[in-house]
């Protein structure tokens, strides 16, 4: 699985951070999201699929390859 | 279908939402009648509270927006205030900002809210029980974080905090709720002004001296960073001790595990969504869950009654801290989702588990149903919460 950030939409709420920190991180003068792990691992997956899910402006997605 | 008459407004249980909202047969999208007779929307179900709010043809212009409630507010939008603007005007403010307010930047202000926390409870403990947990711990605590990080004078707080209540009084005429934005706009133009020329260490400091946006702009992004930064957190720690007082099984919880507190938190802002409804305007014809919504036509979310929805949080009307209540709504939705969540998060992370454990025999001073409520209020809550240990 591979995630998906689409940048120009985030209004960096950093729900992602508090839900998978191994796997997004935010730019620390613009807030915005960073993608530290671009293929999570399995242990990875849950936390990517709920900031995914929570993520306001839906700017986070996961592609299958 | 019927249309709902007017916005249910009356809370019979100081916790939960009016009893018309959360109704489980409810319809999630309904037709309601507003204050000047305009045929909007009431929206009270999860997904379809998200759908709106994360839609660009719903804009949050209040111009556009007819009120839900009996007083037309008509309030002036300060220049810079962007909360109540839509792109791309609101992405050019809020973007000056969003890097103040990271996940690694709000934790690096942990240690300052401890102490500021560990300094209220002493001055609880000094002022002896029975004391007014509002005045004495919920208001202070958000209000001198948001000083301290905007740069404003703690000492100018019985101004600020006075002409916030009156700003949020929803049943204060139009003309008095003008008359505290005007208020507080002079106060904070004479700080900005003070910024400029001393360009400190902070907030309002940096932004002055970047360049970035007129005096004018600067007094309003103060406001609304001012406002949202204390009236809501102060809220959610007053109304959360009374929730969790009423319930002991879950104080216990919070107040004898520490890992408990993330979770809590979220859990307690989803209870009890201090702020309760917002209000969006259609810009465009729309389809929302099957229903036709036109060009023009106010659609108020009611953010406490999504956050009730059982189809996304099991048994919603229960406070369970142990519950993953992770992508509630009482931060709202879509862009402008609260830009200070990780500092309110923060705070009550830090507030509430310490008050608890430095008053375990913590209890209330009076019967709850005297509890004076907050309902004529834009953040609901409690007015007053008489406490003793």
């Amino acid at each position: 699985m591979r995630v998906t950030v689409d940048v120009d939409r985030c209004c960096a709420s950093g729900q992602c951070v508090e839900a998978a920190p191994d796997v997004f991180d935010q730019d620390d003068d613009t807030g915005l999201v960073v993608l530290r792990a671009e293929r999570p691992t399995a242990a990875q997956l849950p936390g990517v699929r709920r900031a995914v899910a929570v993520c306001p402006t839906g700017c986070l997605g996961l592609a299958d390859r | 279908m019927t249309a709902v008459d007017a916005m249910p407004q009356h809370r019979p249980d100081p916790f939960d939402p009016p009893a018309d909202l959360t109704d489980p047969e409810r319809d999630p999208v309904r037709r309601m009648r507003y204050a000047d007779g305009h045929l909007g929307w009431l929206v009270t179900g999860y997904e379809q509270a998200r759908a709106v709010l994360a839609d660009p043809r719903m804009s949050v212009r209040p111009e556009l927006a007819h009120q839900p409630d009996s007083q037309p507010t008509n309030l002036t939008v300060p220049a810079g205030f962007f909360l109540r603007m839509d792109p791309p005007q609101h992405e050019r403010y809020r973007r000056l900002l969003t890097g103040r307010f990271t996940v690694r930047r709000i934790r690096a202000l942990e240690p300052g809210i401890t102490a500021i926390v560990d300094e209220a409870l002493d001055s609880l403990a000094a002022a002896g029980s029975p004391a007014d947990l509002v005045s004495t711990y919920a208001l202070p605590i958000p209000s001198l974080v948001i000083c301290e990080l905007l740069g404003v004078p703690y000492a100018d707080r019985g101004g600020f905090q006075r002409d916030s209540a009156r700003m949020l009084n929803l049943q204060a005429p139009a003309a008095d709720r003008n008359a505290a934005v005007g208020s507080l706009l002079a106060y904070l133009s004479e700080l900005v002004a003070d910024k400029r020329r001393t360009k400190p260490d902070d907030l309002l400091g940096d932004l002055a001296a970047s360049g970035a946006v007129t005096d004018e702009e600067l007094a309003g992004i103060a406001l609304l960073l001012l406002l949202a930064g204390h009236e809501t957190t102060a809220n959610m720690i007053a109304h959360a001790t009374f929730a969790l007082l009423q319930r002991p099984e879950q104080l216990a919880l919070l107040r004898d595990d520490p890992d408990r507190a993330a979770g809590a938190a979220d859990e307690l802002l989803r209870h009890l969504s201090v702020l309760y409804l917002v209000l969006r305007t259609a810009t465009a014809d729309l389809e929302l869950d099957g229903h036709a919504i036109r060009a023009g036509e106010t659609v108020t979310v009611s953010l406490a009654a999504a956050n009730r929805d059982a189809g996304r949080f099991p048994g919603p009307d229960a406070l369970r801290l142990d519950r993953d209540a992770t992508g509630h709504l009482a931060f709202g939705h879509g862009i402008h989702q609260c830009l200070g969540q990780q500092l309110a998060r923060t705070e009550l992370r830090i507030a509430l588990p310490a008050l608890l454990r430095r008053f375990p025999g913590l209890r209330l001073a009076v019967p709850a149903e005297d509890v004076p409520m907050r309902t004529e209020m834009a953040v609901y809550g409690v007015h007053r919460l008489p406490v003793a240990w």
